[in-house]
């Protein structure tokens, strides 16, 4: 709020000769009060939050930057399984080039991260580094003083565990969470996947309810003949079908991409915020807080947005709210009927769309991850939406017992 | 006392009552502290106090209808009833009683009453539930019932829906429904604060009619002890939860013992006399000299020679309401009104609700645009004005609305809220100079500093009307409307506003418009006084010559219908 500044600075500049005074609270702080009593709203706010930091995470790129890399067997499954079940399928085409002896390959069932170099250590597996370097002249070989010199090197650099990373032990046979067809890590795609989703989700909220709230706003202050226009238009629009609509701006956008679905989303959810919105101008402009703005002499616009706007923000954060929770099942929805996110970009959507066809050959990990990320966001911020709503209800403000 | 010399045991005894309310996990309130009091048979008993005195929780723990959620009734609270204690008693049986033996009646007669069932319906319903009536029974029960709470034609209006009825007609439906089960005893929650002056003296009649014939004990709560005086046998007065005085109503009024009560009786204006200044409660607690002194009276009035600021000619307004396809209906509220306010005066507007005169505020503020009629102001008739034009104007007419606790914008400090009106008008030289402004004029309206950094909420609601005269001030008007600007707060506080409006036009020569359906504060703060009915003007005059002599018929009508007090 602009005019904030002026009469602001004023207080500051005064304390000289100022009376001791503690800052009162304003509405805010006391609904952040309200909410911060609220165990559900806390709790679900913190897990909402730990989203967040994964999805600031990963779009920074400090974690599954690598999620499209092939590290795993094809369908390797989950860790806490064990490799056995791929054993017990007859086509295991995972890792032809490399064919370890068995023994390692037992090793890194038992999951012991060191496992390999313990053995390369024991000497049990010489050839493997030459293998690792596959482009090595056999003559270039046989000069190489010792052949364990690059491990034994990055063990005394305390790197012992990384040396696994090396390409030719790249595909493996368990993951944390399994991997998909081509054996990218099902956890690190989850987690890319809540990055584009959430991202989409948030940013499509921000859309809907920005055009909502300046439609509702003008509909509902100015009344007569703009409120006619905007409800015309509300009512032509919200009597296309939803997914004939979202196709329709698809075709006119002419590209896939995030983008593209955070316009599809925010162009055609804000007829909801922008009904709620308007009730609440109508409601304020006849209140008398708006009346004697008008009395002192605030124009149109600093009644609409300085006066009535703060006093109807909760709503708007509310919408916004629930509407991220909206956006990202739609972000899903659409992705999964193949309307949403381009082919090299992974969303939750994506994920369960690839999981139709696992899910036939057993593989049921990659449909588990994306569910549970999901489920658990969803639930999450719709716990706290309700927690977020009770805190800024006005109408739990007023004293109670006169 | 009196009260508890009753050889027989009364209908209910109240004793050592104690009601908290949970604030948050940690704070409770103490609503009602440990309070006493017996309902004797086949009498009224009145329960007099101001907002947050405890009287109506004291009547919602009768009932049983305090929300269980976050109030406490304390152990060792015992309410009797027919032997039986009903603060422990099973919800059942409470509930048998509730409608039945006891039954009340709410303030807001139109959210008391369902409005998508015709009255008859709503009754017969109380009638099937309670009496077991069959339909036929019940209709004609409803239709008796009606025509005894004195509604006319009660075999037309019984099939009529609440919102065809009017306020006053809504409550006697409220108070058929109460009496409907033949109740011992009737609470009735400030069943006329909400009513005109001319409805509210109706309703009373009709109470006190009604407990004789059916030999009923009613517990009457209310604020303005006026109302009290013309139908209470017995009277209490609470205040912070306590009970300060409990007595026959004779002696409460002609010989009141506590200082509080003195003071409640002092500081709302009477008819009679009008003192330079009004007692407030705080004179009467401290026992300042000021409460005892007789103070002199002020001259109202104003003479053909006194300058005029604002001349008002044939001031109309019409409102329109779509009819049919392309019809419009039109709704004159304010017809051919013509006034001039003198300068440093008041004038006093009344009517009752429908007459226009807070349209007549609205529209020569501009809040309203106005359908035909002039207003002179220094030459210029303001209503003519181009918005562009009108803007240096604004500020010299300001307005002081009816309800503090909206007037205000929730999310602006006390400083925004001072600050902003300085700033569109350009009224100081910097932000400096208007923080000081603004901390001048809260010191004097009475408030501290430190409310400069504060929110409207923390405020209570005569607090609030201060920083909403505070606003106004910033501007320096000429002209300030007050829209009911006292009708929503408690008589203590009624006159500490009142004092501060008065001083505010000695120092400053504001002139008033002073809009209120309260005859006896108009009386008290008015020179002239102009009386409103159906958007037209009745009559105007000097104020004490209109209630000494009232020449039109709807004044008189409107004068005689002003609680007298109690009258021996």
């Amino acid at each position: 709020m602009p005019h904030d500044l002026p009469l602001k600075s004023p207080a500051q500049t005064l304390s000289p000769r100022e009376i001791p005074h503690t800052v009162s609270p304003g509405l805010w702080t006391l609904a952040w009060r309200r909410l911060k009593s609220d165990y559900v709203g806390m709790v679900s706010l913190a897990i909402v939050g730990v989203f967040l930091v994964m999805m600031l995470l990963s779009a920074t790129g400090l974690i599954a930057h690598d999620w499209s890399r092939e590290v795993g067997t094809n369908y390797a499954p989950p860790s806490f399984i064990g490799a056995d079940v791929e054993g017990g399928t007859p086509a295991a085409p995972a890792a032809p080039a490399e064919a370890p002896p068995p023994a390692s390959e037992y090793r890194s069932q038992i999951v012991d991260p060191i496992g390999d170099v313990i053995a390369e250590l024991k000497g049990e597996k010489v050839p493997a580094p030459a293998s690792a370097v596959p482009g090595a002249a056999p003559g270039a070989e046989e000069k190489s003083v010792d052949p364990l010199a690059d491990v034994m090197a990055d063990i005394k650099a305390g790197k012992g565990v990384t040396a696994n990373a090396a390409p030719a032990e790249e595909r493996r046979a368990t993951l944390p969470f399994g991997g998909d067809k081509w054996g990218r890590d099902v956890l690190k795609k989850t987690i890319k996947g809540s990055e584009t989703s959430i991202f989409v989700g948030i940013m499509s909220a921000f859309v809907a309810t920005f055009l909502g709230t300046v439609f509702g706003a003008l509909a509902g202050y100015y009344g007569k003949w703009v409120d006619d226009f905007f409800n015309w238009f509300y009512s032509v629009f919200s009597s296309i079908p939803y997914l004939l609509l979202v196709l329709a701006v698809a075709a006119v956008l002419q590209q896939k991409g995030m983008l593209t679905i955070i316009l599809i989303l925010g162009l055609t959810g804000w007829t909801g915020v922008f009904r709620l919105i308007r009730a609440e101008y109508l409601k304020h402009k006849a209140r008398e807080y708006v009346q004697a703005a008008d009395a002192i002499g605030a124009s149109n616009v600093r009644r609409m947005f300085v006066h009535i706007f703060p006093n109807i923000s909760h709503v708007v954060l509310v919408q916004l709210s629930i509407l991220t929770v909206g956006f990202i099942k739609a972000e899903v929805i659409l992705s999964f009927l193949g309307f949403g996110v381009p082919v090299d970009v992974v969303s939750w959507g994506s994920m369960l769309n690839e999981a139709q066809n696992e899910l036939i050959l057993g593989k049921w990990w990659q449909l588990v991850a994306a569910t549970i990320a999901m489920a658990t966001l969803v639930t999450a911020f719709s716990l706290f939406t309700d927690a977020l709503r009770d805190a800024l209800d006005p109408k739990l403000k007023g004293r109670r017992g006169h | 006392m009196a009260t508890e010399i009753d050889n027989q045991d009364p209908l209910v005894r109240v004793k050592n009552l104690r009601v908290s309310f949970r604030l948050d996990r940690e704070n409770t309130f103490d609503a009602v502290k440990g309070i006493s009091f017996d309902i004797p048979h086949n009498s009224t008993i009145a329960l007099v106090g101001e907002s947050g005195s405890g009287k109506s929780v004291t009547s919602l723990a009768i009932l049983g209808l305090l929300p269980p959620e976050n109030s406490i009734i304390h152990a060792g609270s015992e309410i009797i009833y027919g032997g039986r204690n009903l603060v422990d008693m099973p919800i059942r049986d409470l509930r048998a009683l509730r409608g039945g033996d006891i039954s009340m009646i709410f303030q807001e007669p139109m959210t008391s009453l369902n409005p998508v069932f015709t009255v008859g319906f709503q009754l017969e319903e109380v009638l099937r539930l309670h009496m077991g009536m069959s339909g036929r029974k019940a209709r004609a029960r409803s239709i008796a019932l009606l025509q005894e709470v004195g509604l006319p034609d009660p075999r037309r209006r019984v099939d009529f829906y609440p919102s065809q009825l009017s306020g006053g007609q809504q409550q006697r439906v409220m108070i058929a429904m109460a009496i409907a089960c033949e109740p011992k005893l009737l609470i009735a929650d400030e069943p006329t604060t909400a009513l005109d002056v001319t409805i509210q003296k109706q309703i009373l009649d009709l109470i006190a009619e009604l407990q004789k014939k059916h030999q009923m004990s009613v517990l009457f709560i209310t604020h303005d002890l006026a109302v009290v005086g013309e139908i209470a046998d017995h009277v209490v007065v609470m205040r912070n939860g306590e009970i300060r005085e409990k007595g026959p109503a004779k002696q409460v009024f002609e010989a009141p013992q506590d200082a509080y009560t003195k003071a409640l009786l002092k500081c709302r204006p009477q008819l009679d006399r009008r003192p330079v200044r009004l007692p407030v409660i705080d004179d009467f607690m401290n026992g300042s000299p000021r409460a005892a002194a007789d103070l002199p009276d002020r001259k109202r009035g104003v003479l053909p020679g006194d300058p005029v600021v604002l001349s008002v000619k044939n001031l109309g307004k019409s409102f329109y309401s779509r009819e049919g396809l392309f019809g419009q209906r039109e709704f004159k509220a304010v017809k051919d009104v013509s006034f001039d306010l003198r300068k440093g005066k008041t004038l006093g507007l009344v009517g009752e609700s429908g007459s226009g005169k807070t349209t007549v505020g609205l529209t020569l503020m501009r809040l309203h645009e106005a359908t035909t009629g002039q207003a002179i102001f220094e030459g210029r008739d303001l209503l003519a004005l181009s918005a562009k034009e009108f803007m240096p104007y604004k500020r010299r007419i300001q307005i002081i609305f009816q309800n503090p606790y909206a007037s205000l914008n929730p999310r602006f400090t006390v400083g925004q809220i001072l600050t902003e009106p300085m700033q569109i008008h350009g009224i100081g030289t910097g932000a400096q100079d208007r923080t000081d402004l603004a901390f001048e004029l809260l010191n004097k309206v009475g408030l501290s500093e430190v409310s400069f950094y504060k929110y409207p909420h923390e405020f209570s609601g005569g607090q609030r009307q201060r920083i909403a005269v505070a606003r106004c001030l910033t501007m320096k008007p000429d002209i300030l409307i007050c829209d009911e600007s006292v009708s929503a707060l408690d008589v203590s506080v009624q006159a500490q506003v009142l004092n501060l409006l008065q001083d505010l036009q000695d120092e400053f020569g504001l002139s008033y418009i002073f809009i209120s359906h309260d005859l006896a504060v108009v009386k008290y703060i008015s020179d002239q006084v102009m009386v409103m009915n159906e958007g037209e003007i009745v009559e105007i005059a000097n104020s004490d010559e209109i209630y000494r002599d009232p020449k039109m018929p709807y004044t008189q009508k409107l004068l005689a219908s002003i609680p007298k007090g109690f009258a021996a």
